[in-house]
């Protein structure tokens, strides 16, 4: 007798495992097929070298919803955020910005690089915290239709923008503003110092193939301000055990409410039978059906590779051959036998349990851009550091380190050359830059993990490298997410349902592109769209 | 992770508490004995030395220093001449009230702010256009307060230089201590006679020295944020993040206020010319504001009697408190108690409270709420003028 399921979802990452404990929890019989040993996609722990474990790619949590952490009952199934409170930026004199919870010793230190900067500082967290909470509520609705008179979507229309309507009219200009400018003009306008400045900036090209003095960056920079634990603004999280220790939690959440999670089990094809996907085929050939189909992969697999774009409309098709990916960034994951010693503040301390950002001005960044936009990786690169071992020890053996480096400019099309040609000169590359930071670095790396765009291809399927499943620019954004007229999780084939991160919201691991999914695929199952 | 303050080589010692507070980022002993009573004493009836340095500090110099400063206070900057102190707030383009704080002018070209907060940024961008240099001089200026009926007889025992008989009220003047120079303004935060002293943080140890020296014979004591704040209090002396939120913080317009809800509508002079808030602040004149600043006696015998039910005396922490208590008449919510304390001198309980500008009447009951046992009660109080305590030597 063959199987059959309720739901199969193709693709066992963070979204795709969401989806499948929300369905399963409405008491449907949920299939997560998975092609990779281990679920999480991209936000997986490995033990790539004995002992030390790595967070290979995705790194820090930031925007996980509340309602999942809640609906799933996240922390008993294991999930535990660790606090990561501060940021630090090297610099190559020596000195440094140094920035934490510590209200006052923060301004102190942005007072050594300018004085009005430190008083502005406030005035830009007031300000971002306010674009944050307009726009926060839209991570948890289904894009509306703008282009539809349908009384129904005018009030979804409306539900989408009363959180902008409520807005002190200041605010609003300030959002317009962060919708339209780039991220450093944004932060420039309220601070001059550059290591501030670069560093703020930097949280708007991440992810994305633009550089900082990019119109729509500033957007970017918001998406990642936005991040929260359990409700509270703005606080960045490491998840112990790494990253995987989130998709962990969400897998064990989603096989207590009784779904089955296979890994090893790469899907080819999903099955079209009169309009309607019934099921998929495996690489193996054999046949799964299921009464409805998701997909958690990025469009371009979701619409391109497991359907016969036959069955799509033309129109559709253009615009998903036009959406972008241009994976813009690498990582590089380092064995440490030892703490990494800076050279602007050696020893060991709290602030290097937070981030470490290689940002020193805006202009050192968009050099770093410069070499990518032609073809090439930046040899200067932005580099986001944390040493997960030092926020939770289970990550290396004692004494010892990982350490995370994100490292951008890499794009995924390099002139002339491909990534295997040139993927451990990006490695030394990064390992050279952080040496003039940290003086010890060479001596103590005991084994070095490069990704590039290519890697993350082939390991995660995310095309092209892309690590949002698809740029995060406002043309790529809300309704328009993948694409116009099919942004709300169903595909032109009937029970066949897109939940990655390629939709709405989109982006880091917040999973609210997966629960979204889930509450409208439930909605149709009762017949209630 | 405060700092230390200039005069922290000497207070430290002195902290027998241990109980430091964190004042703009700066270490401030809350206490220096075991409780806070001798230190507020020492204030009303000898004198007591308050390290005040954490106060922000701002010097405006150039030819448009004083054009500068008017632009940005609710006050009238040009009426002032060298050696004389104004207490002003300032406010936004709304007429909200974003800090207050004192502006000294030392020279025709040389003005001096102190504020609660850092208005470094705001200050710079109200100067845009004039010829004035902006520097923060908070580190570069110790600041102790010498307050109490007896802070006269002890300055005179030190200074040189200056005659302090003639300095008069909210005035400065340069002096010496053992041959250190400072500067010397009739001002404090208690409502009592008092002065406050900026000088070298280098000589900040030297100049305390001198003084508990001197003061001993005197009964002079340090004294912390606690019994400043029961003085503060006393004085009628409003205390930002306290009993209102700057407009640069305040999440909601409710959460902002007007110089003349805070009761220091007597500061503004809109006749004064153009200055930051002034359109704003004309037409709230013209249409009356929705709440004010009063003082609230509370009726003792009512505090009794709640605790009567229990079967308990009365249990007032002798400590003044800033968490917010709803003010009603009747069933109505028609504000809030900011500050409240137990005045030590006037032997009540008092109040700082933001209510509905209708409700204001005077000597009219309202009601404060009282938590005892954990129970929610209500007490009688009475609305009264401030300050609570208004002594004649403050001006003598």
């Amino acid at each position: 007798m063959p199987e059959k399921f309720d739901a199969i979802i193709i693709g066992g990452g963070h979204n795709g495992l969401v989806n499948a404990a929300y369905l399963a929890r409405a008491g449907k019989k949920v299939l997560v097929l998975e092609r990779r040993p281990v679920v999480g996609g991209a936000s997986v722990t490995e033990e790539i070298y004995p002992g030390f474990k790595f967070s290979v790619f995705s790194y820090v949590v930031s925007l996980l919803r509340p309602e999942i952490i809640r609906d799933l009952s996240l922390s008993k199934h294991g999930l535990t955020i660790l606090p990561l409170e501060s940021t630090l930026t090297p610099l190559l004199d020596g000195n440094y910005l140094y920035r934490d919870g510590d209200h006052y010793r923060t301004v102190r230190d942005i007072a050594r690089f300018s004085r009005r900067d430190a008083d502005a500082y406030e005035d830009y967290s007031h300000a971002m915290y306010f674009m944050a909470k307009a726009v926060k509520p839209v991570l948890n609705l289904v894009p509306p239709d703008p282009t539809s008179l349908d009384p129904a979507e005018l009030n979804r229309l409306l539900r989408f923008t009363r959180p902008y309507l409520k807005l002190e009219p200041y605010q609003l200009h300030t959002l317009v503003r962060l919708m339209t400018m780039s991220s450093a003009d944004f932060v420039e306008r309220w601070f001059e110092s550059e290591p501030l400045k670069g560093t703020l900036s930097a949280s708007g090209i991440i992810g994305t193939f633009l550089g900082p003095r990019s119109p729509g960056t500033a957007y970017v920079l918001l998406h990642h301000y936005m991040g929260e634990i359990d409700g509270a603004f703005r606080a960045w999280g490491f998840a112990k055990g790494g990253t995987g220790g989130i998709a962990e939690a969400i897998a064990r959440a989603a096989r207590s409410f009784g779904a089955e999670v296979r890994t090893e089990a790469p899907v080819a094809k999903v099955i079209v039978k009169d309009g309607k996907a019934s099921g998929i085929a495996l690489e193996n050939g054999a046949e799964i059906a299921a009464d409805v189909i998701v997909s958690s992969l990025d469009p371009r697999r979701t619409f391109m590779d497991l359907l016969d774009p036959g069955y799509l409309p033309a129109e559709l098709v253009k615009s998903l051959r036009r959406y972008t990916f241009r994976g813009s960034s690498g990582k590089v994951n380092l064995a440490l036998d030892g703490l990494p010693e800076l050279t602007c503040l050696p020893g060991s301390g709290r602030h290097l349990s937070g981030a470490i950002s290689i940002s020193p001005s805006v202009d050192y960044i968009e050099r770093a851009y410069d070499e990518a936009k032609y073809g090439d990786f930046s040899h200067q690169p932005y580099i986001d550091i944390i040493i997960p071992s030092m926020i939770d020890p289970g990550m290396a053996p004692p004494g010892k380190h990982v350490m995370s480096c994100f490292v951008q400019y890499a794009p995924y099309n390099l002139r002339q050359v491909t990534w295997d040609e040139k993927r451990e000169d990006f490695g030394d590359v990064v390992v050279e830059t952080l040496s003039q930071y940290f003086t010890n670095l060479k001596d103590i790396i005991l084994h070095r993990q490069v990704l590039t765009p290519l890697d993350m291809e082939r390991m995660l399927g995310l095309s092209e490298g892309n690590i949002f499943q698809g740029e995060l620019s406002l043309s790529q954004l809300f309704f328009l997410r993948p694409a116009a007229g099919h942004a709300r999780y169903r595909t032109p084939v009937r029970s066949y349902y897109q939940c990655g991160s390629g939709t709405h919201p989109g982006g880091g691991i917040s999973g609210a592109s997966g629960r979204l999914a889930a509450l409208e695929i439930l909605k149709d199952w009762r017949g209630t769209r | 992770m405060p700092i230390p303050s200039p005069f922290h080589s000497r207070t430290a010692g002195l902290c027998e508490s241990h109980e430091w507070r964190n004042w703009s980022g700066y270490l401030a002993a809350g206490v220096y004995e075991p409780t806070h009573e001798c230190e507020y004493y020492a204030i009303r009836n000898s004198a007591a030395l308050i390290d005040v340095s954490p106060l922000f500090k701002y010097e405006f110099h150039g030819p448009d220093a004083g054009r500068a400063a008017n632009r940005i206070i609710t006050r009238d900057a040009w009426s002032m001449t060298p050696g004389k102190v104004i207490y002003t707030p300032w406010c936004d383009d709304d007429g909200k009230v974003i800090d207050d704080g004192t502006l000294a002018c030392l020279e025709a070209d040389r003005y001096r702010f102190t504020a609660a907060e850092d208005n470094y940024a705001w200050f710079q961008d109200c100067c845009f256009g004039l010829d004035v240099e902006i520097r923060d001089v908070t580190e570069n200026l110790a600041a102790l307060a010498v307050q109490g009926p007896s802070s006269r007889r002890l300055l005179e025992r030190v200074l040189t230089g200056v005659d302090l008989s003639a300095l008069r009220y909210y005035h400065l003047a340069k002096a010496t201590l053992d041959g250190l120079p400072l500067v010397i303004s009739r001002t404090g935060y208690t409502g009592d006679l008092g002065y406050e002293l900026w000088l070298s943080p280098e000589d900040a140890g030297q100049v305390w020295d001198r003084l508990m020296e001197a003061g001993q014979a005197l009964g002079v004591l340090p004294a912390g944020i606690l019994a400043l704040d029961i003085a503060r209090i006393e004085a009628g002396l409003v205390m930002l993040q306290v009993d209102y939120i700057s407009a640069r913080k305040a999440l909601i317009e409710a959460q902002k206020s007007s110089p003349y809800e805070i009761g220091m509508g007597w500061a503004v002079k809109l006749e004064k010319g153009d200055f930051i808030g002034r359109k704003a602040l004309q037409k709230e004149k013209q249409a009356g504001s929705r709440w004010a600043l009063v003082g609230l006696e509370v009726d003792w015998t009512s505090i009794e009697n709640v605790y009567g039910r229990y079967d308990l005396a009365p249990q007032i922490a002798g400590r003044a408190s800033r968490l917010a208590v709803p003010v009603y008449q009747g069933n109505r919510h028609i504000g809030q108690a900011t500050s409240h304390t137990f005045s030590p001198l006037l032997k009540g309980y008092i109040a700082l409270a933001t209510v509905e500008t209708r409700y204001t009447k005077p000597n009219g009951p309202v009601q404060l709420e009282i938590t005892v046992e954990y129970v929610r009660h209500t007490v009688y109080a009475r609305i009264v003028a401030l300050p609570f305590l208004n002594l004649a030597r403050k001006r003598a």
